[in-house]
């Protein structure tokens, strides 16, 4: 298991190291030393590459991470925060940021953040009463009524983008499909920010991840606080998902493939299958940008069209091959 | 310990307006065994679970070693209290070993490893309910009896003296059903725990208890010690129905008696 972690590790490191300099522009290795990004290769690299990688890493790793955990609080292989309205609540926040054109005027990208916080926490409040209200529900059930809520909420959008100008329409578009072309250094900062809060809060919530896979009953009589160990987790993941879809747009299928392939590596126990799907789904999400930005260059693809490209046919597969429960 | 280890004092509840519990209660000593029985939906699951604090009852209290169960947080309470629910556990991709390990929860911090103690505590577990030898296999790949024995070692890694069981030898067969029965015995007479099983079977563990408890539509029907139990009309009040008594030389043995079991015994 270590060997594969170690493997992984590396693999990782040398995906992040080298996809910088994949892209339409060939850059040479002098352009390594220019930080400051004063000739134009230096610029592409430190200005536009680096961090747009990095942004992709930290992304990729926040939506692995929520996905994970949120697999094994509902304990079901589909649930991710992309099926549970969690991050269509927080694209949902940054449509109407974006709509009534208060987010750049005013605080840019710190507002838009906030703005995917509000509409996660919102699916995730969802979530969180029906469960309250009525502790007899199965994990199924609330599954359902976070789909209801991606309904729900991509009615809202749809209703807001239908509403708007032609060209805040194309935008809000665009925005949907997910995409790291806006990814700088300062997106970075306040999305890593997010990523690092959250994935603590679920971090230290490893074992009872762990309880929760076997069941929420055997959990309590183990000693975990169920329900102060859900809200944490909602909480946690509402964190990430809103700082990703602030700098990303929502972007599917990396928080359900990543703990599922992490998985079949390194087993099902939560204190070494957190960070190996937090350190694939980032390898994977900078993968997946780097081809998009190269497959049919000058024209960039969205990172979402990729993503699903990929994870369709995986959830078709994991659909089919469910019957062994893990 | 001078008072009881549980004691549950008019126990109601209520759930959608419906009474699953009414005015429940019991005593039981360390060390004791009791048996609760009673038909499909008379409330024994739910009473175990308000024991292990699981479900709130919506009147009444519980006491655990003297101590009112809302005194106790959650992790104090599995210190005291194993609860071993019915059916088979999720976590399929979960090895015995490290699924037993789970039962040390209460006392880990997030990341830190298992301390001596707790492998100890792990070690034994598994030896006393002789899943050594499958230590490495997923939970999933066990039949019934290993699955039953693996979710006890893991209660007994707790490290509490209160063993709750919900149906523990209900999806069991035969052969599998002894070997639990032998084990619950053991841990019973030999390490004196203080144990408590739901069953509908009323040959199962009945024998084992020093009290037996009957429910039926929430309310207690029969509470005393096995051999008063034995009596045809305290059962048919019970259970409805008929029964015979028929005695194995050790125990008597309750046996259904309809024309179906008739035909059967012809």
């Amino acid at each position: 298991m270590k060997t594969r972690f170690a493997l992984l590790l590396v693999m990782s490191v040398g995906v992040v190291l080298l996809a910088p300099f994949v892209g339409m522009v060939d850059l040479t290795w002098e352009a390594l030393t220019d930080i400051w990004g004063n000739e134009p290769e230096g610029m592409i690299l430190w200005r536009l590459r680096v961090p747009r990688v990095l942004v992709a890493f930290v992304a990729g790793m926040g939506l692995a991470l929520g996905g994970a955990a949120f697999q094994a609080l509902f304990r079901n292989p589909l649930a991710t925060p992309y099926t549970l309205g969690v991050a269509s609540g927080a694209a949902l926040g940054v449509a109407v940021a974006t709509r009534f054109s208060v987010a750049l005027a005013m605080l840019g990208g710190a507002l838009l953040s906030v703005s995917a916080l509000a509409g996660a926490l919102a699916a995730v409040g969802v979530v969180w009463v029906v469960a309250r209200i009525r502790p007899d529900f199965s994990t199924t059930v609330l599954l359902l009524a976070g789909v209801a809520m991606t309904f729900f909420f991509s009615s809202l959008i749809l209703f807001l983008q239908y509403t708007a100008t032609l060209g805040d329409s194309f935008r809000l578009v665009r925005w949907l499909m997910g995409g790291l072309g806006a990814a700088r250094w300062e997106s970075l900062g306040a999305m890593t920010l997010f990523v690092v809060v959250g994935g603590v809060v679920v971090a230290r919530k490893a074992r009872d991840l762990d309880l929760f896979m076997v069941g929420s009953e055997i959990a309590a009589s183990r000693g975990v606080d169920v329900s102060r160990t859900q809200r944490d987790l909602f909480l946690g993941t509402s964190l990430m998902v809103g700082g990703v879809v602030a700098t990303c747009g929502p972007i599917g299928f990396v928080g359900m493939m990543a703990p599922h392939i992490a998985r079949l590596l390194v087993g099902s126990g939560h204190r070494v299958l957190l960070p190996v799907s937090a350190v694939f789904g980032g390898a994977f999400l900078v993968i997946c940008d780097t081809l998009a930005r190269s497959v049919i260059a000058p024209v960039e693809l969205p990172v979402g069209v990729i993503t699903a490209f990929l994870g369709g046919p995986f959830f078709l597969w994991l659909l089919v091959r469910r019957t062994e429960g893990r | 310990m001078t008072g009881p280890m549980i004691r549950a004092e008019e126990v109601s509840v209520q759930i959608n307006h419906s009474v699953i519990l009414d005015e429940v209660g019991f005593t039981l000593r360390e060390a004791q065994f009791l048996t609760i029985i009673g038909p499909n939906g008379a409330g024994k699951s739910t009473l175990l679970k308000v024991i292990d604090g699981l479900i709130y009852p919506t009147g009444g209290k519980v006491e655990i070693a003297g101590r009112s169960l809302e005194e106790y947080d959650r992790r104090a309470l599995a210190r005291t209290v194993s609860f071993v629910p019915q059916g088979d556990p999720g976590g399929f991709g979960f090895t015995v070993r490290s699924f037993v390990e789970m039962g040390r929860y209460s006392y880990l911090k997030p990341w830190a490893p298992l301390s001596p103690d707790d492998r100890l505590a792990v070690k034994l577990a598994m030896k006393t309910t002789e899943v050594t030898h499958l230590a490495d296999r997923f939970l999933g790949s066990l039949s019934g009896g290993e699955r039953q024995r693996t979710l006890i070692a893991a209660a007994l890694a707790q490290g509490g003296r209160v063993l709750l069981l919900d149906e523990p030898t209900s999806f069991l067969d035969y052969r599998h059903q002894v070997q639990v029965l032998e084990l619950l015995e053991q841990l019973h007479s030999e390490k004196g725990y203080t144990i408590v099983v739901v069953t509908h079977d009323l040959n199962s563990t009945v024998p084992l208890s020093d009290l037996v408890l009957a429910l039926k539509a929430g309310r207690v029907a029969f509470a005393g010690p096995p051999k008063e139990l034995m009596d045809i009309a305290v059962l048919e009040e019970i259970f409805g129905g008929s029964f015979r008594l028929v005695d194995d030389g050790t125990h008597q043995l309750v046996v259904p008696s309809s024309s179906h079991a008739e035909r059967i015994r012809k």
